[in-house]
């Protein structure tokens, strides 16, 4: 959904893991499912503090 | 045809009214007889079909400084009068000038019951205000070719004046108030969709049936803190409420949200949660809401000293098939809430 985010003018858009849980992924151990979620808040937090002058998608590094 | 001649008033800044330049912005609202400095065009525009009856003029920082008194006292000007019309402008680029020749043309039309058209280019801060109320019709920026344009505002006025139907903003040349009007179509939708199709494919000129919102674009505001030192608070439009769902928040077409107290929670207890978002399949969600807020690495990172303060209210609506006059509307409600709760930024997730 990033090109929506884009379009419609949200300034600093980070990619998540999927429509229905972003922030999560059942397929993955409970472990690794909280690893994944830090790292999308991590990217977060990256973006937060980033200087943007028009939207701008944080890829994953 | 013997049509009674119409009485027209203009309504012009001091500028086009000939007073005077900025030295004479700020002079009151006045009126003169007759056709005054850019006035003349409408008279020449309207030909046998009306006469401009009285000129009124108001300088632009008048205008703008003490906007409600001017409007009632240029208002008062135009009643004397006893027009059949009013044309405000037409204002062009002039910022000012446009937002009082709204102003004017929706007292007028509101508190008087008489016609108004007025005129400006896309860009006049006056269009975004007044476009809904009343009849503004599209001009250049500058006043170059006044003539020509004028005689645009005029007719659509003398239509306005005798009641005659209005035709599309793309005919009659005016901006979009958004008003839906139903109508008889020619062709199918499936006939109309492909003769598009096909017009697009040649490079012919097309027009969409739909209009696209525009989405003007958002200033990033810059994070003044340090992360150490920010309160960041968590917000979504994935549906996620409390057992029950308090506020009743809808499950498509949202026009409500709500604040829940995570206050002390390290976590979200999926006992205590659901969610009515029809817009995706929330089972996932729902098994464990921190796949769609992280109350818990969020959490971890305020423990960590990594961010200042996790805000102890989560913001949720559901975003799905809302409009976006009430997502614009519940945003801006939010954002006045975490404003006035000393919160600095904002993760805000999305489905």
């Amino acid at each position: 959904m990033t090109p929506v985010a884009v379009m419609v003018g949200a300034n600093r858009i980070v990619p998540a893991a999927g429509i229905i849980h972003p922030l999560g992924n059942a397929d993955l151990s409970p472990d690794d499912e909280k690893a994944l979620r830090r790292r999308i808040v991590e990217q977060a937090r990256q973006a937060l503090r980033t200087e943007v002058a028009r939207p701008t998608v944080f890829k994953p590094e | 045809m013997a049509t009674e001649t119409l009485r027209v008033v203009c309504y012009l800044n001091q500028f086009f009214g000939q007073l005077g330049g900025e030295e004479k912005a700020g002079v009151g609202p006045q009126v003169a007889d007759g056709a005054v400095g850019a006035a003349r065009a409408v008279q020449q525009a309207l030909g046998d079909a009306g006469t401009v009856v009285a000129t009124v003029i108001c300088g632009d920082n008048y205008a703008a400084e003490q906007a409600e008194r001017a409007v009632a006292e240029l208002a008062s000007l135009v009643a004397v009068a006893r027009p059949d019309l009013v044309v405000a402008g037409p204002a062009f680029l002039a910022g000012r000038y446009g937002v009082a020749c709204g102003a004017l043309c929706a007292a007028v039309q509101a508190k008087l019951k008489i016609p108004v058209v007025t005129g400006m280019h896309a860009e006049n801060p006056g269009v975004e205000l007044y476009r809904r109320q009343v009849y503004i019709v599209q001009t250049g920026a500058e006043a170059t070719r006044m003539l020509a344009e004028v005689k645009r505002l005029v007719a659509l006025g003398l239509k306005l004046a005798r009641g005659e139907a209005i035709g599309t903003p793309a005919a009659d040349g005016y901006f979009a108030r958004g008003v839906t009007r139903n109508v008889l179509a020619g062709a199918s939708a499936a006939d109309r969709a492909v003769a598009m199709l096909l017009d697009k494919l040649a490079a012919r000129p097309f027009a969409s049936e739909v209009p696209r919102p525009a989405f003007p674009p958002v200033p990033a505001p810059r994070l003044v803190k340090t992360l150490e030192d920010a309160t960041i608070a968590l917000v979504t439009d994935g549906g996620l409420v409390p057992q029950g769902n308090p506020d009743g928040i809808e499950a498509l077409n949202a026009t409500r949200y709500g604040a829940y107290s995570i206050g002390g929670k390290t976590g979200l207890d999926p006992a205590q949660y659901d969610n009515p978002h029809r817009g995706y399949d929330t089972t996932w969600v729902k098994q464990d809401p921190h796949r769609l807020v992280p109350v818990d690495v969020v959490r971890e990172l305020e423990q960590s000293g990594a961010i200042g303060k996790l805000h102890e209210t989560v913001y949720s609506t559901v975003g799905v098939a809302t409009t976006l006059a009430h997502s614009a509307r519940m945003g801006r409600e939010i954002a006045e809430q975490l404003r006035a709760a000393g919160v600095d930024a904002v993760i805000l997730t999305s489905t």
